[in-house]
């Protein structure tokens, strides 16, 4: 058997009976089965089950230089009762802010159920010195922070340093202490599938309790045959050592539609078990106002405007 | 939280997602009680009267009833295509190719009514009938349009000049594909066809009648002839110029003892046993699917069906786990609906082959695995099948099953692959995973196999030429290669 290329210490796939295996990504093949999945109708109670199961799933974003308190707190009411006049629709799994902004938002979700999450190590690039991203980990838990999305070392895992970004990880999630910890692995800039398995299996035998596929700060971010690539990274990690990682898709999905697309990907990839926002997150800004369009169409029969749905 | 946000009214999370059925919908199809033959540009009473049945596997509801074409159909319908055939090959080749290109278009703009009558009437999943056979059944035509014309500089120095009339025999696993691939080169050639479709399968070339009258074509350039095994060999018999066969290898043989001496042309498309081949270095989830397409795409009901599955030993353990684990996601159901992976099995007579062949291979000792899956009751069921532990000797590694049901074998070294793949009477295609582009073209060259894919399976296109080695046939279709047989090179 092909030598696996050489691990970093710690790697948590199994030794005994055969070398873990990285293998590769045939381009063609991935995308060619993503199509075809994407192809699923899915129709009527499943559509809507499948709509209210991505809002439940769904980690309402603001990262923006002009985020203010204001904004935080109208998002995180629209977080809590996506559609004010449905109260049969459930509330997101839970917002993400700057880690500035995460006082506000603990203060107005407390009691809701609604996670806080924040992003640090220098997000989107991850260009800072290790002490300054560590430092940010620690002080955004300390202000209330959840869950941490992370960015990987790009430089670092573009330069054939897997063990620095490997090095890295483990330590970010030491410093997280009970907060998750989601991995950004910023698909866009790894350039190939194979890249992005590797980092996927590389950003899980660190520690990662999920992996996330965009900053959201790049065109071109979550895609479907990505998110596929990922998907079977996590699902040969639970094969291989029973651990269930989690993923999140983040960047570029706006409809219902590609919404039910990449939950059909889970549903037949992973299976039903990871059809939860204990272990699947959309992360998103603009999709939930198109899926409560759609949730109401199923109900009532007819579209409403836009209008009729608020812009938070 | 305010007390409105704090308001909740839901109920409890079902755990499961079931997808509700996605039909597509039957009614754009419109089917007569009855069928006659398609002579001449019209529709005729078959002479003795027969009418035979024609059903739905998925529940074997009765669609309509085809008329069985006796001996004098045959002679009468061969008479109309040699009639036809003077005034067809003196057109000039731009002028054919217009009718070719019209055909095209209308199959497309038809094509939803096609798959809906193609995956009724052969129990194939709509998916495919509307991505694969529909599309690619146009595409013949497109591109044999283009040759219509250019036929002296496709084969320069020579003189291309039509065989005359070609009787045409298809199966009924691809029935309206096979009809494209059969009828747009002859036509393209300036040939004249006498076409028979398969027993069970008459329906889509009886709709392909109505594409015909609508493009206009001539009269008798086209005869469609429906009916049983006798029909087909009353082709063989009759005043023909070719005989171009898809279907059994034993049909095959019997077919070309009948044509030894008579002067008349013949190709054989047959069966096949083909080898799938997976490299330890291959893209391992990638090769899960081609293997699952190579052998569930159409219930297995494929000539060219990866149906021997060899796995480096290094990696076979892993491959299977994974391959396994992939076929219990396949839905096996309703051809209509739009989800479904695994139709239904073409006929009784198939269902019955298929197990008593898997019988044949528990019986001789391979450990068998069916995904679960809930069967419906009414029409022809076979659950998608894997076979470990096969010697080579076995029953179900060496006779072609057509069905749902694959053989895992195992091989160390290349040339072990290439011994092994290659040790059987049949030889229509093959398939190659590996990361390694020396090693595909170096087993390419080996391969015994007029078709040898490279990290992918069941591809087809009309530019590339497909037909077997050894008792997979002869002759090649699609492609220049395809033009050949319908024309005379002097």
């Amino acid at each position: 058997m092909a030598q696996a290329p050489a691990l970093p210490r710690g790697f948590e796939l199994p030794l005994k009976q055969r070398l873990p295996r990285i293998g590769s990504i045939d381009q063609v093949a991935v995308e060619a089965r993503a199509g075809e999945l994407a192809k699923r109708s899915i129709k009527k109670d499943a559509k809507v089950w499948a709509l209210e199961l991505a809002i439940r799933c769904c980690d309402l974003t603001t990262l923006e230089g002009q985020d203010t308190p204001g904004k935080v707190a109208a998002l995180c009411s629209k977080a809590i009762r996506p559609d004010p006049t449905d109260a049969s629709v459930p509330s997101v799994a839970a917002v993400c802010v700057y880690p500035n902004l995460v006082p506000t938002a603990v203060e107005r979700l407390r009691g809701s159920g609604v996670k806080v999450a924040s992003v640090a190590t220098s997000f989107p690039s991850g260009q800072s010195p290790l002490d300054v991203k560590l430092r940010e980990v620690v002080d955004t838990v300390a202000l209330g922070a959840d869950e941490i999305d992370m960015v990987i070392d790009r430089g670092a895992f573009l330069s054939g340093r897997y063990a620095d970004v490997y090095e890295e990880i483990v330590q970010v999630k030491q410093a997280c202490g009970d907060a998750h910890l989601k991995v950004i692995l910023e698909v866009a800039e790894l350039g190939t599938y194979d890249n992005v398995r590797r980092a996927s299996l590389l950003a899980m035998a660190a520690g990662a309790d999920f992996i996330k596929t965009s900053t959201g700060k790049l065109p071109g971010a979550a895609t479907l045959p990505v998110h596929l690539v990922m998907l079977e990274a996590i699902r040969d990690v639970y094969e291989e050592t029973g651990r269930r990682v989690g993923m999140k898709p983040a960047g570029g999905i706006r409809t219902s539609k590609n919404a039910v697309q990449y939950l059909v990907q889970v549903h037949e990839t992973l299976g039903p078990e990871w059809l939860t926002p204990d272990l699947y997150r959309i992360g998103a800004s603009s999709l939930v106002n198109d899926i409560l369009m759609q949730l109401r169409k199923e109900k009532t029969g007819a579209y409403q405007s836009r209008d009729y749905f608020t812009n938070d | 939280m305010s007390n409105v946000e704090k308001r909740r009214d839901r109920a409890p999370v079902p755990q499961d997602w079931t997808y509700a059925p996605a039909p597509e919908t039957r009614d754009i199809v419109r089917l007569r009680d009855q069928y006659g033959l398609f002579i001449g540009g019209e529709w005729v009473e078959p002479k003795a009267g027969e009418r035979f049945k024609t059903i739905a596997p998925r529940d074997e509801e009765p669609l309509a009833e085809v008329a069985q074409a006796g001996p004098e159909d045959v002679t009468r319908a061969v008479g109309t295509a040699r009639e036809a055939f003077g005034a067809w090959s003196a057109l000039p080749g731009s002028e054919r190719a217009k009718y070719l290109f019209r055909i095209a278009r209308i199959l497309q703009e038809r094509s939803r009514e096609f798959a809906v009558l193609e995956s009724l009437n052969g129990g194939k999943p709509i998916k495919e009938s509307r991505d694969v056979d529909v599309p690619l059944a146009a595409a013949h035509f497109f591109y044999y349009a283009g040759w219509a014309d250019k036929l002296e500089y496709a084969f320069p120095n020579r003189t291309p000049r039509p065989l005359g009339v070609a009787g045409q025999i298809i199966p009924w696993n691809f029935p309206l594909l096979m009809l494209a691939w059969k009828v747009a080169p002859a036509l393209a050639g300036g040939n004249t066809v006498v076409l028979k479709p398969a027993e069970t399968t008459p329906l889509t070339a009886l709709l392909f009648c109505d594409v015909l009258r609508q493009a206009e074509l001539p009269p008798g350039v086209v005869n469609i002839l429906t009916g049983d095994g006798s029909t087909g060999a009353a082709i063989v018999d009759a005043e023909v110029d070719k005989i171009a066969f898809t279907g059994s290898t034993e049909v095959g043989k019997a077919i070309q003892r009948r044509l030894a001496g008579s002067g008349k042309r013949v190709t054989l498309e047959l069966g096949g046993k083909a080898a799938n081949i997976i490299f330890d270095d291959a893209a391992l989830d990638q090769a899960v699917e081609g293997i699952v397409n190579g052998i569930y795409f159409n219930q297995g009901h494929v000539c060219c069906a990866g149906s021997r599955l060899f796995v480096q030993e290094s990696i076979a353990e892993p491959l299977v786990e994974k391959l396994k684990r992939r076929m219990a996601t396949l839905r096996v159901g309703d051809p209509l609906d739009k989800n479904t992976d695994v139709g239904a099995i073409n006929s009784r007579m198939q269902l019955e082959k298929i197990e008593e062949l898997v019988e044949a291979g528990r019986a001789e000792g391979a450990e068998i695995y069916q995904p679960p899956c809930r069967l419906p009751e009414k029409g022809y069921w076979f659950a998608p099948t894997v076979f470990t532990n096969v010697a080579q000797s076995y029953r179900i590694a060496q006779e072609e099953i057509f069905g749902p049901v694959l053989s895992v074998l195992t091989f160390r070294t290349p040339d072990e692959a290439v011994e092994k793949a290659n040790n059987t009477p049949y030889g229509l295609s093959a398939g190659v995973w590996t990361e390694k582009g020396s090693r595909i073209l170096w087993m390419a060259e080996r391969l015994r196999a007029g078709v040898v894919w490279a990290n992918t399976y069941n591809r087809f296109d009309p530019t590339s030429p497909f037909g077997g080695y050894k008792e997979s046939g002869f002759g090649r279709e699609g492609g220049l290669h395809g033009m050949e047989p319908y024309l005379s090179l002097s």
